[in-house]
């Protein structure tokens, strides 16, 4: 992937074609690449067996090995090409190797949360609360069952607000609340979680007047307040990209506004406005500053969202691993678990958005 | 079925732009008019003052009056709702609901509207709808099929279908044939032929041989520059228009001889 | 705007009857609309409310510290500082990536290639804490531990350096990561934007692929990568848990990078003290939400004038 800039060359060309002259052959960066990783490996072999260093360094080999092809595939590249072809080749390297270096994370997190969280991936991981647990054993069925509710609840509040107001913008909008309406939800883009979490707080702790107030209902109103504009967003794009066409074809058949936005607006955009609901909630699902403050935590189950703290599985994620017991292997093992089934279920909610995008969209295009 | 058109000293406004300016003119029921004229001239505009679908355009208003068999579509009180299950209207892309099948794009006007209508009526207005726009032989083996995999031409048959089906008093054609090849405009040419047996036909166009193949009347309308308004220059016989026209700005753009 | 001719001017204003359909539906999404009004004017008010009697508090509820602003200002420096590191970080890597997939990546693999950076985003911000903890800062450690050794003389590599790997620099890492796909989505929308005849004429010209993209696409996407830094440190800003769970909490003003007394942030702060936290507590540790509520409206501001001044020029809507 590093260098596939030379222009597509005949090798097997009788006579040599005068395009192809002062340009290195395709395969040459390739051994390049292959030849600094061999040479780094190299001396790091001898510095090992030298004593220097302690053993083998892959991580070193490959990282050291690359710099040197970067600089190697230049300077060849200067001398066989030219400074401009030369320039050329270093920045398609450096690009190639931004995308690998960001892959990096992702793989490295994804592989250590499946290695560390498989071992309790167990049943009693979903089927037991972490009451009167000490040590060994437990589960996450309080908390799973908290982030359920408490997501579910917040998207019951924030998909029809949000998809209303999307209508509102695209379909009625003019003039100054629009605008004002606009501006506000892309405020509200910027509003850090954990300000919505003492938003939340702060609200029901003066209104219900309960100074140190924990409940799972604040939760949701805290995750609101962040899927509210993804959702107006995501769905004021959907509804944008129905054609005017259809909007009149449907006012010259003598049906009322409200009628053509229920009934030809709505189901033209609804699998993309589902795609934008289901990822919100996949974003809001994992978030754990606002409820660390206003749901709390605890140990037991808690299905009543309206009293009493209630668990959810990213706040059991960091209590476990903040609040490490004896051994503390069991409470790292158990958060780890739950940091797999948290991830597990924002992938399949991604995953689901995008079959839904796929699969569910009227054919628009002619 | 078919009714007139009256229309007298129509102003048309986009915001405090004045569009078309003027115009007065008289439709007789079960004939086919045509509107030409050069891009811009107002036409268009014009033919969506007579369903008030101008008004989906935001700031856009008109002042004088239309008169339908005698009604003003401008009167207190008048619902443009209702004005425009009275006069259909047909346009430039055909535009069939994605989401509905052929047979429900034939319904659209009456389950949009939330009536009820049984299974046989249903099948009897889709199978009268789709012989009237010429297209029931083409797809009746496939009436659950999405609208969207028809051709271009058939599927602006399904439009002109979709607009009977509300059983409509005038349809009004938005350039119906300029997105589509000379065998579907062909097949449109014809049906607007058949048409005006029951309706009154007003279409616009920018092809010439095809106002003088299909339409009994023409008007020409002008303009006098970029930011000037539209103006209706002269309304005959599509004969005269176009053999014997009696200003010079219409024999000019008749006869190709146009800027 | 059809049923209701609510535009109409002049003399012969008309006054179409109202449909009630018409009419529920609109008002409702009107209501809705208002909502968000009403949510944003809730947020500030009653933050506002809980903050004020932090202004007035003792140090007692203030950690020692002499006065609410002396309290604050340690976190302020702590939340720009790792923002800023990581945004150091984010950018140069994400319009490595964002050109990466629009203009050297193969068509076809474009598109895959763009997800996978998305489920960076979709990885929480948890995780994201128990990873940076677990296993980046035991191995970037001995990368730490070499760095001060050589650099040491510079004051922002200055020893003795941390033994867990838990530093700010680390942070910062993690910050990168979790804000690189926000700005390489946007700046990969932007790029993808350019028009095909500018690319085609540098090309057409004998220009290289790089000079193609620096003379036709970088110029293009300049203010869109400006904004979506922007967003993106408007993301670091706010974001807590990775902050919470990797740095050991000092409230200090440090450069240094590599160290085990490491500033940490208003986020992070709130996260670990508001569990314990009672009394005016509480409401100081609100003020500084607030105090990071109005930074990050700030920085999303300017990145949304940014965008839309952009918009006003391009045209292409």
């Amino acid at each position: 992937m590093t260098t596939i800039t030379t222009p597509p060359t005949r090798p097997a060309a009788p006579i040599a074609n005068t395009l192809t002259t002062g340009i290195l052959p395709k395969p040459v960066p390739w051994i390049i690449l292959g030849g600094s990783w061999v040479l780094v490996g190299i001396l790091y072999g001898i510095l090992a067996g030298a004593g220097v260093t302690s053993g083998f360094d892959i991580v070193g080999t490959v990282f050291f090995g690359t710099m040197l092809f970067v600089i190697i595939n230049y300077v060849a590249s200067r001398v066989y090409e030219g400074p401009r072809p030369a320039t050329n080749r270093f920045v398609t390297s450096l690009v190639a190797l931004a995308f690998i270096i960001a892959l990096l994370p992702l793989i490295s997190l994804l592989y250590t949360t499946i290695a560390n969280g498989l071992p309790r991936f167990d049943l009693s991981f979903f089927s037991e609360s972490m009451r009167n647990v000490v040590g060994e054993g437990g589960g996450a069925l309080h908390a799973i069952v908290g982030t359920l509710e408490i997501t579910g609840m917040a998207a019951l509040i924030s998909v029809p607000i949000g998809i209303l107001t999307a209508i509102y913008l695209v379909e009625y909008g003019r003039g100054h609340l629009a605008r004002a309406i606009t501006f506000l939800v892309d405020v509200m883009t910027g509003i850090p979680s954990i300000v919505a979490g003492l938003f939340a707080f702060a609200f029901f702790a003066l209104i219900l007047n309960q100074p140190g107030i924990r409940f799972g209902f604040g939760g949701s109103v805290a995750l609101s307040v962040l899927m509210i504009p993804v959702v107006v967003r995501s769905t004021e794009e959907m509804l944008k990209l129905v054609p005017n066409e259809l909007r009149e074809a449907s006012y010259a058949l003598g049906v009322p506004k409200w009628l053509t936005i229920v009934k030809v607006v709505l189901p033209t955009s609804i699998a993309g406005i589902t795609t934008g609901v289901v990822l919100s909630i996949s974003r809001v699902i994992g978030e754990t500053a606002p409820l660390l403050i206003i749901a709390g935590f605890t140990q037991s189950m808690n299905y009543n969202l309206f009293s009493e703290r209630m668990m959810t599985l990213p706040v059991f994620v960091y209590t476990q691993y903040a609040n490490q017991g004896i051994p503390a292997e069991a409470y790292l093992e158990r958060a780890w678990t739950g940091a797999l089934t948290l991830v597990l279920i924002v992938m399949v909610l991604n995953l689901v958005a995008r079959i839904i995008a796929k699969i569910f969209s009227p054919k628009l295009g002619r | 079925m078919s009714k007139s058109i009256e229309v007298n000293d129509l102003n048309v406004y986009y915001g405090s732009f004045l569009a078309v300016e003027g115009v007065s003119l008289k439709i007789e029921p079960r004939t086919v008019t045509a509107f030409i004229g050069p891009s811009g001239c107002g036409k268009s505009t014009f033919l969506r003052t007579l369903n008030r679908m101008h008004e989906v355009i935001p700031g856009a208003h008109v002042e004088g009056e239309v008169l339908i068999d005698g009604n003003n579509l401008y009167g207190q009180g008048v619902d443009p709702v209702l004005v425009r299950r009275q006069v259909g209207m047909v346009f430039q892309r055909p535009n069939p609901f994605p989401t509905m099948s052929i047979g429900e794009n034939v319904l659209a006007g009456v389950k949009l509207n939330n009536k009820r209508i049984s299974k046989s009526d249903a099948d009897a207005l889709i199978e009268k709808s789709l012989r009237g726009a010429n297209l029931w032989n083409e797809v009746k083996d496939r009436l659950n099929a999405p609208g969207s995999g028809l051709s271009g031409g058939q599927q602006q048959r399904l439009c002109i279908a979709r607009a009977i089906a509300v059983a409509p008093d005038v349809i009004l054609m938005d350039e119906p044939c300029s997105a589509l090849d000379p065998i579907s405009t062909l097949a449109i040419e014809d049906l607007i032929e058949e048409l005006k047996e029951q309706y009154t036909v007003v279409i616009v166009t920018h092809n010439m041989q095809q106002a003088s193949r299909v339409s009994d009347k023409t008007a020409f309308f002008n303009i006098a520059g970029t930011g000037k308004p539209g103006k209706l220059i002269e309304y005959d016989d599509t004969t005269t228009i176009f053999s014997n026209p009696s200003v010079q700005d219409t024999e000019d753009y008749v006869s190709g001889r146009f800027g | 705007m059809t049923t209701a001719p609510a535009t109409q001017a002049g003399p012969n204003r008309l006054k179409a009857k109202q449909r009630p359909g018409d009419r529920i539906f609109s008002t409702s999404t009107v209501v809705a609309g208002s909502l968000i009004l009403a949510i944003l004017a809730a947020v500030t008010i009653f933050l506002i409310a809980q903050s004020i009697p932090a202004f007035t508090a003792e140090p007692d509820d203030l950690k020692g510290a002499d006065n609410f602003w002396v309290y604050v200002g340690p976190l302020v420096f702590g939340t720009i500082w790792a923002a800023f590191l990581a945004l150091l970080i984010a950018v140069p890597l994400s319009i490595g990536i964002a050109l990466f997939i629009s203009h050297y990546a193969p068509r076809r693999l474009a598109q895959g290639l763009g997800y996978v950076v998305d489920l960076l985003a979709a990885v929480p911000s948890v995780v994201f804490g128990l990873w940076g903890i677990t296993v980046l800062a035991p191995f970037v450690q001995p990368f730490w531990s070499t760095l001060v050794d050589l650099f040491g003389w510079i004051p922002l590599f200055q020893g003795p350096v941390s033994g867990t790997g838990r530093t700010i620099l680390t942070v910062a890492i993690v910050l990168a990561v979790m804000i690189l796909p926000i700005i390489t989505a946007l700046s990969r929308e932007i790029f993808l934007q350019t028009p095909k005849l500018h690319e085609e004429a540098a090309l057409a010209l004998g220009a290289t692929r790089w000079e193609m993209i620096r003379t036709a696409v970088l110029p293009f996407g300049r203010p869109g990568i400006v904004s979506a830094s922007m967003l993106g440190l408007g993301r670091a800003l706010g974001e807590t848990m990775a902050v919470a769970m990797v740095l050991s909490p000092q409230v200090l003003i440090s450069f240094a990078l590599l160290t085990s007394t490491n500033p940490t942030t208003i986020a992070a702060n709130i996260a670990l003290n508001f569990p314990e936290a009672h009394g005016v507590g509480v409401n100081v540790l609100i003020a500084t939400g607030l105090i990071l509520f109005v930074i990050t409206f700030a920085v999303n501001f300017i990145a949304r004038a940014i965008v839309n001044r952009r918009k006003a020029f391009s045209g292409a809507n």
